[in-house]
């Protein structure tokens, strides 16, 4: 086990490589010129070159790159030439609220996704099965921005149970925070089961045929040990994947619901620095969601060898 | 025959609708087991042993419809209700399938799998299931049982494999082992090895036993009865020795021509059964087997023959032309 993890680590550093090449590459290969959109109307030539040289935007790009990364590495990610924030605090401010709304909304999903797609599996092809198929179906051609007004219109506007928009830190009115974060919790929660619950019936459905479950029934288990002991844990493996790649897509922030909604996550941060043109808030969100998604597959790759055996002995 | 058996199949036919039409796996089967007494099945594949197997055991496809009656230890098994069935199986009723390369659950322990059975049915607390799960392997001849309760299926080689699924088998002590093809899937070597271990088993557990295969040789020396099994139906069957000293169906002839001998001379052509099983969802008027019999007459093509008692006690065969008798040919 030792070893696989030191293997899977080292795979890492080509990977984040990579990522901070594409990252740095946002601010030279974006059209428009940075100096240009700081000084804005009081561009002279004389100013321009002055700011160019401040900010060592005259050196080559290869040279740039490896003080950006000496930067980076020191924890230096820039300041945002608009707000005058540091990126850091910018994302550190920022990343509570995301982080809390993707683990609610994962929360949500897997409790609607995973016991529907057991019982579908349970009886797949009867009547349950098959209309909860076409309800999974018919769900993930709902867009979000759709689902989330739906959803204010019935409970903030119809029954008056929940806010529209707005936010409070949890540290300051926990729950008050929490009633914030039902509605943006739940439309993320209604475009992710359908995924989910159709990935581990179908994976759920092949699990049963296997000879081990016959083999489980004939050795006079209980349904329940069958179920969630011998069937899930090896079907389980494509639904951690899912589950990773959508907690990675939302570390970036859920650009649409957090709009929508008014919640002052990193996905409303990535929005104002394009509508700004603040490249340099724009460079750090990216490299957020990039690290987050390369820590989150390592962290599913940890979880296979967890769930399968065979994966953590280098069988398979 | 005056004990109940400990098993008996009773007019069981099992049929599966498929797009082609309804397949009839198994036909209008009897069959019994007394306690501590060991059945073969034999037939190639096809011929429903294995449907037969799990309708035993209650382990259809859920489409499968099945008729008729499976009385074991005084109790129907198909209309017995599923908590009943549950306590059943594992601990009076178990098996043994026919590849341990699936047959065990690839993300759990050996240890998990061999004390999750001995806990469902015995009431073991943790450490007495642990120790009681080391003997069992030690007793199936698996080398250094302790380290294995911690390895999973893939750590071991396929013979250990199957020698688990025995173990797990046997914890309960069964009245009845169904074995079901458990050399198939292994190498030859370790075929014999693990034919005798369950024979051993058998024999000292005094359980009753099913093996189930397409090699007559298996059956040859360790099972007190045989029944042959063509296109769903028993075709002929006898005490063990009376099949081999008098066997009367033609495909019994064919069955065991089929085995490699050891003193052949080299290079002899083995001969094969000709052509293929009928197709199952068009059943034939006459006998199945009539149209791959060398014997086979007029008579053959029209009526299906029933299976009748031969001269020999417990001797039954289901053919017109029986060998060695005066209505068949003399091979």
């Amino acid at each position: 086990m030792a070893f696989f993890l030191a293997r899977r680590l080292l795979y890492l550093v080509p990977v984040l490589i990579a990522v901070s090449l594409l990252t740095f590459s946002i601010s030279s290969l974006l059209p428009g010129d940075l100096a240009m959109t700081i000084l804005a109307d009081q561009a002279t030539p004389e100013n321009l070159a002055a700011l160019r040289a401040d900010m060592g935007l005259d050196q080559p790009i290869w040279k740039r790159y490896f003080i950006w990364l000496g930067h980076m590495l020191q924890g230096d990610f820039g300041r945002s030439f608009r707000t005058g924030q540091t990126v850091l605090q910018a994302l550190v401010e920022r990343l509570p609220v995301s982080i809390e709304l993707m683990l609610l909304a994962q929360l949500g999903a897997l409790s609607i996704g995973v016991p529907l797609a057991i019982i579908c599996a349970v009886r797949s092809g009867g009547p349950f099965d098959r209309f909860m198929t076409g309800t999974a179906f018919a769900m993930l051609s709902v867009p979000t921005f759709l689902s989330a007004i739906l959803l204010i219109y019935l409970f903030a506007v119809e029954l008056r149970w929940l806010p529209a928009t707005g936010y409070v830190p949890f540290a300051e009115d926990p729950l008050g925070n929490l009633r914030f974060m039902v509605l943006p919790a739940m439309t993320l929660a209604l475009a992710e089961w359908p995924g989910i619950m159709r990935i581990l019936r179908s994976d759920m459905i092949a699990t049963l045929q296997e000879d081990y479950i016959s083999l489980a029934k004939a050795k006079g288990l209980k349904p329940a040990r069958i179920l969630f002991v011998h069937a899930l844990k090896p079907s389980s493996l494509t639904l951690v994947t899912i589950t990773g790649i959508n907690i990675g897509r939302l570390i970036g922030g859920a650009l649409i619901v957090e709009t929508i909604f008014a919640l002052p996550g990193i996905g409303r941060l990535l929005v104002g620095a394009i509508l700004t043109r603040d490249l340099v808030i724009l460079q750090g969100v990216v490299l957020l969601v990039a690290a987050g998604f390369v820590i989150v597959n390592f962290i599913v790759d940890m979880l296979y060898a967890v769930l399968d055996p065979r994966i953590r002995h280098g069988h398979a | 025959m005056t004990e109940p058996a400990l098993l008996s199949v009773e007019n069981v036919s099992v049929n599966l609708p498929t797009p082609r039409g309804n397949l009839r796996a198994v036909d209008q089967v009897d069959l019994s087991v007394g306690a501590g007494r060991t059945l073969g099945i034999v037939g190639e594949s096809g011929c429903g042993k294995t449907m037969l197997s799990r309708a035993i055991l209650q382990l259809l496809p859920k489409k499968a419809m099945l008729s008729g009656r499976v009385m074991f230890d005084g109790e129907d098994l198909v209309r017995l209700d599923r908590e009943r069935l549950r306590k059943l199986r594992g601990r009076s009723l178990a098996v043994v399938f026919q590849d341990p390369m699936t047959s065990l659950n690839p993300v759990l322990t050996i240890g998990t799998q061999l004390i999750e059975t001995l806990q469902e049915h015995l009431e073991l607390d943790g450490v007495a299931a642990k120790m009681r799960s080391i003997e069992l392997l030690a007793a199936v001849g698996i080398p250094a049982p302790e380290q294995r309760l911690m390895q999973y299926p893939h750590q071991l080689s396929g013979g250990m494999r199957q020698r688990v699924a025995i173990a797990i088998a046997l914890s309960c002590e069964p009245k009845l082992l169904i074995a079901d093809e458990p050399t198939t899937a292994l190498d030859v070597t370790i075929q014999a090895q693990i034919l005798d271990l369950l024979a051993r088993e058998q024999r000292r557990r005094h359980m009753a036993m099913i093996i189930i295969t397409h090699d007559l040789g298996v059956v040859a020396g360790r099972t007190d009865e045989v029944a042959v099994m063509y296109a769903g139906r028993v075709v002929e069957r006898a005490p063990t020795p009376d099949l081999f000293k008098r066997m009367r169906m033609p495909y019994t002839e064919a069955l065991l021509a089929a085995i490699p001998k050891i003193d052949a001379k080299p290079h002899t052509p083995l001969p094969a059964i000709s052509g293929r099983p009928p197709d199952p969802t068009r059943p034939l008027k006459g006998c199945s087997f009539s149209p791959r019999c060398k014997y086979a007459w007029a008579q053959c093509q029209i009526e299906k023959p029933p299976l009748a008692d031969a001269d020999s006690p417990g001797h039954q065969y289901a053919c017109f032309r029986p060998l060695n008798t005066e209505a068949g040919a003399s091979a």
